[in-house]
């Protein structure tokens, strides 16, 4: 699986998110900088997390009007697979890849630790690898991670198998509890909390693991 | 031409900061103060003549970027 890593002016999971793809394709991920109007020829494209353009005006709203962001979008319009991981979860609902938005936490506070999350749905090339139901334990680390859709959106996703992860204990306000949604055509995944920093027994735990296995799986 | 842009959320939409705020205020003594909503104000110089054309180039902006229409709703001020 050949993947590539988007890397806007402040990402700071960029690197976290090749390191994990090296350890779990044994491929290095193509760095492809904002300013590049061309991806590479890969299966999966990360936005990572971070502090895009210093989340200035909405976080992700000046990240979707970067040149490579077209790239982005038109790689999804082929089917290519895209993960966006917390401030790349906010670059996909502002650019209209996913819907609804996400706010400030309903706490105010910037929320650090690790959270339990039940993954909702195996049906997908991103979570095959899962057991329907199953705990898993991913850090969360987010000031706007806040779920907002209205009802109607949030019915659909869920009437369509589209909330992958919810919180177990909801630490943002999220509607619905929801961590995670997925696109109608089921190749762009959204979540706020980090897969990439729990590969490594040594750095937190290895949960994350089953979501790059599932990629290699449905995309090698 | 000068226009201001303010940007805020749709009603009915969770305003944290906005709570917050009024949690401050209501501390502070001002204990008349009910619901407070928090938006944003955008100053714009135009090299623009024409109001109506103005508006309408406004109107993009806020479509386009200013504004998340899915949470926030904007009103255009020429000045």
């Amino acid at each position: 699986m050949k993947s590539a890593v988007i890397v806007f002016p402040a990402s700071n999971c960029d690197r976290d998110a090749a390191t994990a793809l090296e350890e779990m394709t044994g491929q290095k991920a193509a760095m492809v900088w904002h300013q590049d109007s061309e991806l590479p020829e890969v299966d999966l494209v990360v936005l990572p997390g971070g502090f895009s353009y210093g989340d200035y005006l909405r976080c992700g709203a000046m990240a979707n009007q970067s040149a490579v962001m077209k790239a982005v979008k038109a790689h999804a319009q082929r089917g290519g697979a895209v993960l966006g991981i917390c401030n790349g979860f906010q670059v996909l609902t502002e650019s209209g890849l996913l819907p609804g938005a996400l706010m400030r936490n309903a706490g105010l506070k910037f929320v650090c630790k690790p959270v339990t999350l039940s993954v909702e749905e195996t049906q997908s090339a991103f979570t095959r690898k899962y057991d329907k139901g199953q705990n898993v334990s991913f850090p969360v680390a987010h000031g706007e991670g806040n779920y907002y859709a209205d009802d109607e959106t949030l019915n659909r996703l869920e009437g369509e198998g589209r909330v992958m992860f919810r919180y177990r204990d909801n630490p943002n306000g999220s509607a619905r509890d929801i961590a995670g949604i997925l696109n109608e055509k089921r190749n762009v995944l959204g979540l706020m909390p980090h897969p990439e920093r729990v590969v490594d027994p040594l750095t937190g735990g290895t949960d994350g693991r089953a979501l790059f296995q599932s990629l290699i799986e449905a995309l090698s | 031409m000068k226009a201001r842009v303010f940007v805020t959320l749709k009603n009915g939409v969770l305003d944290p900061q906005g709570k917050a705020i009024g949690h401050a205020l209501n501390g502070l003594g001002f204990g008349a103060v009910g619901e407070v909503r928090q938006g944003k104000v955008i100053d714009l110089d135009l090299a623009e003549t024409d109001a109506a054309k103005a508006k309408l180039s406004l109107k993009e902006m806020c479509e386009k970027l200013l504004a998340n229409t899915v949470i926030e709703k904007y009103e255009i001020e020429i000045r």
